[in-house]
């Protein structure tokens, strides 16, 4: 196994090939943040959270799937990225309807973590208010469109553990959101098994357990990669 | 040419909750023609709740107020039970029974400790920079610090079951998230005795000052024969929570003590409630709809519930109920005395509080009832510290919200209020004599009914106020400001 050297906020790190910038800098104890990205899934570097500085390009790169190469000289936390970090997470803000206060996800949202933790005290961005809608038609879950932010967490982890691509998403542009089946209401999709780890696995707190009420959703997104790594290893096999 | 006609218009009303304005309208001799009391806010929940799971009502409504959301979450959760069909578990009743008790004495003490106390403790007339709380501090400091402790235990109350003092999503659909431990039941136990005492002593100081120099107040501010409505138990037992579900119903008495309804299901309130429209508020009129807008008009609150009771059921409460009886007779129509039903209610709801936290189910730990949606229209009721509230919300299959109707109390004694600005003016108010604290009657008339308009929290003594005397012609001729 070759190794690459590299250095992350003036640390110097050594890592193996193919380790990509967010694995290496987390596994030093340097937090970068992320929405999109799970231990488990595919990454998309879709949200941009995770964007850092290197030297000699003007490019900024998502660490989730940038790979450290030899000699890579990179800044996660300068006060560039910093507003850029938190301008990202206005712009989800802004984008849908988040009410914390009455969403099943207080205190437990990852969206809401990071409004925290970037600073966003405020929005500097006029809230857009877009009319979106909420399918209850499943038996046991439910999704708000107004609090999804396209992470697509629950396409992939249906798709890609689940086995069942239940979801994806559809439409363009700002109309983009997540369908169920082809366009159709949850609850009449036959294809889902009831499994719950789109619910599980979503951020914010758009996926929920029907009935449930403010603050009530405590998922534990991290539990994906127990599930994938026993199976990776064959844990439950005799 | 007609003779000039004159307007005074006292804009914002302070220590009330929410945005109002009185004007009042004088004729060309000065005499006071008509005065109205204007709602200046619109919220709309009734229209953004469309969509939403019927599941976040309660936490959607109670933002409604800062000081009453205890109020809404009640009747939401209750409109949520009946969407589920469920019994909800007897614990489950009880804790939001003590939850609406606590609100109602921190309300109740809210209102008259920091609200309408000044007023009369230190004068009408007094320097308006100082007639508000910390001017009660500054005179009587261990009155106002028995105040702020009264209402700092309903709020400690809410806070110990709810999670937090405002705004607790506790109650929901099918009964309350969380039970109630001993040595909390324990711990709110042991504030009883201080809050009984407060109590004890502000209901003795106030009986004073009503037969030593308030007799003049029983007969202006808002004296006049109506209708009252709010819930009743069975019995005819002063209630403030449980619905038809428990045998409790809506009653409406006249000023006679003629009941003129009895046993109404909140289901059917559309059948006998209708509500009345005008362009210069934005606050409804509701009245019975069998005797239209005039003489349906009714009120609603603590002095409402006093009067349809045939007894509050506990020792204190009942004794000083008679007591009230033999001041104001068996229906009291002199709205001052809403003060001093405010001080009975707390009394009433710290003895009721004493039995529930007796009762050893109190601690049981089912509290939840879950099901699915099984009915699309529902009705929940709920007495407010101020009065009477409804929730009506239609769902789809999937429990969409698709409608909702919310008919709050502060809207039930609008009629009221008008009628109490109008016959308070006329008697204190002409056009050649216009002081700070005749017009500070005028809303304290307001007060008497403790309105939550908003419903949101404003800062007592706070808020500025502007009065402007303005001619027919549109010129203005008299200001009076207080910044």
């Amino acid at each position: 196994m070759s190794v690459r050297t590299l250095r992350i906020d003036g640390r110097d790190l050594a890592v193996p090939e193919g380790t990509t910038l967010l694995q290496a800098a987390r596994e030093a104890g340097i937090a970068i943040p992320t929405l999109c990205h799970l231990e488990g899934l595919s990454p998309v570097a879709a949200c941009r959270l995770c964007l850092v500085e290197i030297e000699g390009t003007d490019k900024l790169l998502p660490a989730c799937i940038t790979p450290a190469s030899e000699g890579m000289v990179v800044q996660t936390a300068t006060p560039r990225l910093q507003d850029i970090r938190r301008t990202v997470v206005e712009l989800l803000f802004t984008e849908g309807n988040h009410v914390c206060a009455i969403c099943v996800a207080n205190g437990h949202c990852e969206l809401q973590d990071l409004a925290v933790t970037t600073g966003m005290d405020h929005s500097r961005l006029p809230y857009r208010f877009p009319a979106r809608r909420v399918d209850l038609s499943h038996p046991f879950f439910g999704l708000d469109h107004n609090r999804c932010i396209l992470c697509t967490r629950c396409v992939r982890v249906c798709d890609e553990v689940e086995g069942a691509h239940v979801w994806d998403v559809g439409w363009r542009g700002e109309h983009c959101r997540i369908i169920a089946g082809l366009d159709e209401p949850w609850g009449a999709v036959d294809a889902c098994t009831n499994c719950g780890k789109c619910v599980q696995v979503c951020p914010t707190g758009a996926l929920f357990h029907k009935g449930d009420t403010t603050a009530e959703k405590h998922d534990e997104p991290a539990q994906l990669q127990a599930l994938v790594h026993a199976r990776h290893h064959q844990q439950w096999n005799p | 040419m007609a003779p000039p006609r004159r307007t005074i218009t006292i804009d914002p009303v302070t220590r009330i909750e929410g945005h109002a304005k009185i004007t009042i309208q004088l004729d060309a001799a000065g005499a006071v023609e008509t005065a109205r009391f204007h709602v200046t806010e619109y919220r709309g929940f009734e229209k953004f709740c469309e969509g939403r799971p019927f599941t976040e009502m309660a936490a959607i409504t109670a933002r409604i107020c800062g000081i009453c959301p205890v109020s809404h979450l009640l009747a939401a959760a209750k409109t949520g039970d009946k969407i589920l069909a469920v019994t909800i578990p007897p614990t489950a009743e009880k804790l939001r029974r003590l939850m609406n008790l606590a609100q109602i004495t921190q309300s109740h003490a809210l209102s008259f400790f920091h609200l309408s106390s000044p007023d009369f403790l230190l004068g009408w007339d007094s320097d308006p920079a100082r007639r508000n709380v910390f001017g009660l501090i500054a005179a009587n400091p261990d009155l106002a610090r028995a105040g702020i402790r009264l209402r700092q235990f309903g709020q400690g109350v809410i806070e110990a079951l709810g999670g937090r003092k405002i705004h607790a999503a506790w109650s929901v659909p099918g009964g309350v998230r969380e039970p109630l431990g001993e040595e909390t039941r324990d711990r709110i136990s042991a504030g009883l005795p201080e809050a009984f005492a407060i109590t004890e002593r502000a209901l003795g100081l106030f009986k004073t000052l009503l037969d030593t120099q308030l007799g003049e107040e029983l007969e202006v501010f808002g004296s006049f024969p109506s209708l009252f409505l709010g819930l009743v138990g069975p019995g005819g037992l002063w209630e403030h929570h449980r619905g038809a579900e428990a045998g409790c119903g809506i009653r409406i008495v006249d000023s006679d003590g003629q009941i003129v309804a009895d046993g109404l299901r909140e289901d059917d309130y559309a059948s006998f409630l209708a509500e009345a429209v005008e362009p210069w508020s934005y606050l409804k009129f509701p009245y019975v709809r069998a005797l239209g807008p005039e003489a349906g008009s009714y009120r609603v609150g603590p002095l409402a519930r006093l009067n349809l009771c045939e007894r509050i059921g506990t020792e204190q409460a009942d004794r000083e109920l008679l007591e009230l009886r033999q001041r104001g007779g068996r229906v009291v129509t002199a709205s001052f005395l809403y003060h001093l039903a405010r001080l009975i209610e707390i009394l009433a709801c710290l003895e009721q509080m004493q039995q529930l936290l007796d009762d050893p189910t109190i601690t049981a730990t089912h509290v939840r009832a879950r099901a699915g949606v099984n009915a699309h229209e529902a009705v929940g009721v709920s007495e407010a510290p101020r009065g009477t509230l409804f929730h009506h919300y239609r769902v789809d299959e999937n429990g969409l919200i698709e409608a909702v109707n919310l008919i709050i109390a502060t809207g039930q004694n609008n009629g009221a209020m008008n009628r109490t600005v109008t016959q308070i003016a006329r008697h204190y108010l002409s056009g050649e004599r216009l002081t700070e604290g005749l017009l500070n009657r005028v809303e304290a008339g307001i007060r008497c009914f403790d309105p939550c308009l908003s419903c949101s929290t404003h800062a007592a003594g706070q808020m500025p106020l502007l009065v402007e005397l303005v001619g027919a012609d549109g010129q203005l001729r008299d200001v009076l400001r207080r910044d």
